[in-house]
């Protein structure tokens, strides 16, 4: 009985559950999609690691000082 | 400890490169279900009720089954019916990514054993990183030098975090604790003696994660659930319940977003929650195998995946299904971690097979492979202002790209 019971607690918080997430409001891929592309494109330019940095400003590219023997 | 694994079945384990505490989908017992079935329980007055209200109310098991099974399939419904297009089929005019010049500029060497994870401090320099060991290093990313040190008083020290205030860190692992370490000015100070334990879970702490503030933690567990502390009293002041195996990862949403954060696991499901309700608000379940990492996209409106089944799949929140799915034939090990670069156009991920795999977001093709780890990729993050990312492997080292 007790296994019964908590399986049908558990399908209850599952129907609860599928519930809340059918009622989720959607929208199209097709305007989720541009959006991602439209904020990739406009913050392109000042992705380092895409279009990389004028030379010098990066402090990992720079090269660190060596010592010569 | 979850199951009983000798010390040579550990060992062997070990040997071959499989973490021996965390269990395979295939030999898990889920948790919540108890055992209960093998000693059935005699029939009472009271219980005998109970069962009697239950069909009077129309419920039973065979019809709640119904029902989650017609609702499961009208969620596929709603979310195909949205479906008009392919991201990369949106992308298909934008131009095609460059050869980047990206390469090793930094090899961090100083952990005896596998490191784990690593975290970027938001000053752009320094990291914290962890390993199997039990020892936690904080760096600095420009000069090499190791800033700080602790010891664990475990091993597989599977989760660390920088506090955004860049004066403490969080880590944890086989200890199932997270705790907090105040870095502090004075080199020669004892960092363990003002080790404040935080968290407590009832299995490894699998990652931890500092909210906007050093005030909140929010930790992931093989227990099945994540939870959110407050830092001072080590309060539990939210938990999650949902994931049906271990939780492997989470990630925090960008802070524009709200509150919400999602947490991918060995049950092969990514949940978005709602911090403040405790309640999983939208679930994801298209990968094949354990989801070994979470990592929103820079708006929030979506996230990247890592999982064993050798892919990372891209999931858009608002239209609430996967839109992208970054793989190759050739590519037959598990993904073990990823991030976007700033714009969201990279996606750098790490896998078993000891390379990083650079892919283009948009059109869902891979620009280029990055060699020079030794053996897994166990964690990759771009630096906080997205001038360069870091790496840490199985083979001691961490690697800084720029």
């Amino acid at each position: 009985m007790t296994s019964t019971n908590s399986s049908l607690s558990n399908m209850r918080r599952l129907v609860a559950q599928l519930k809340l997430e059918a009622s989720v409001e959607r929208i199209k891929v097709s305007q989720a999609a541009s959006e991602l592309q439209q904020y990739c494109l406009q913050n392109a330019g000042k992705d380092a690691l895409l279009v990389g940095v004028p030379g010098g400003s990066n402090p990992f590219r720079e090269p660190r000082s060596c010592a010569v023997l | 400890m979850r199951g009983v694994t000798s010390a040579r079945q550990q060992h062997q384990l070990a040997e071959a490169g499989e973490p021996w505490w965390r269990q395979r989908e295939s030999e898990r017992k889920r948790p919540n279900t108890r055992t209960s079935s093998t000693i059935p329980s005699p029939l009472c007055a009271s219980s005998l009720k109970m069962a009697c209200q239950a069909l009077q109310s129309g419920e039973s098991l065979a019809t709640l089954k119904n029902e989650s099974d017609s609702l499961k399939k009208k969620l596929e419904e709603e979310r195909a019916k949205l479906h008009d297009v392919e991201l990369n089929q949106v992308a298909e005019k934008v131009e095609l990514v460059s050869a980047l010049s990206i390469r090793t500029r930094r090899v961090l060497k100083g952990h005896g054993n596998k490191v784990l994870c690593m975290d970027w401090c938001k000053d752009k320099r320094r990291l914290v990183s962890s390993s199997q060991d039990g020892k936690v290093i904080v760096w600095d990313g420009y000069t090499l030098n190791k800033e700080h040190a602790v010891t664990m008083p475990c091993t597989w020290v599977m989760a660390c975090a920088y506090a955004p205030s860049g004066c403490a860190v969080a880590c944890g692992g086989l200890d199932n604790k997270c705790s907090v370490y105040p870095l502090s000015l004075d080199k020669n100070e004892n960092l363990a003696a003002k080790k404040k334990s935080v968290a407590m879970h009832t299995n490894y702490l699998s990652g931890c994660s500092f909210t906007n503030s050093d005030m909140q933690l929010l930790t992931s567990s093989g227990d099945g659930t994540c939870a959110l502390w407050d830092v001072e009293s080590g309060q539990l002041l939210q938990s999650f319940h949902g994931h049906t195996a271990d939780v492997l990862s989470l990630n925090l949403a960008p802070s524009e977003t709200g509150n919400t954060f999602v947490s991918g696991g060995c049950d092969k499901k990514a949940n978005v929650w709602d911090m403040r309700s405790g309640q999983n608000v939208q679930s994801f379940e298209t990968h094949d195998s354990d989801i070994n990492c979470v990592k929103y996209y820079p708006t929030g409106d979506a996230f990247a995946s890592a999982s064993d089944d050798g892919t990372c799949r891209l999931y858009d929140l608002r239209a609430d299904r996967e839109v992208a799915v970054y793989q190759k034939d050739s590519i037959i090990f598990g993904a073990s971690s990823v991030d976007f670069s700033l714009s969201g156009r990279l996606l750098f991920a790490g896998y078993n097979d000891y390379t990083i795999n650079v892919w283009d977001v948009l059109k869902g093709n891979r620009i280029s492979v990055l060699f020079g780890h030794e053996n897994r990729v166990s964690c990759v993050k771009v630096s906080p202002d997205g001038t360069s990312f870091a790496s840490a492997s199985w083979d001691t080292s961490l690697r800084i790209w720029a």
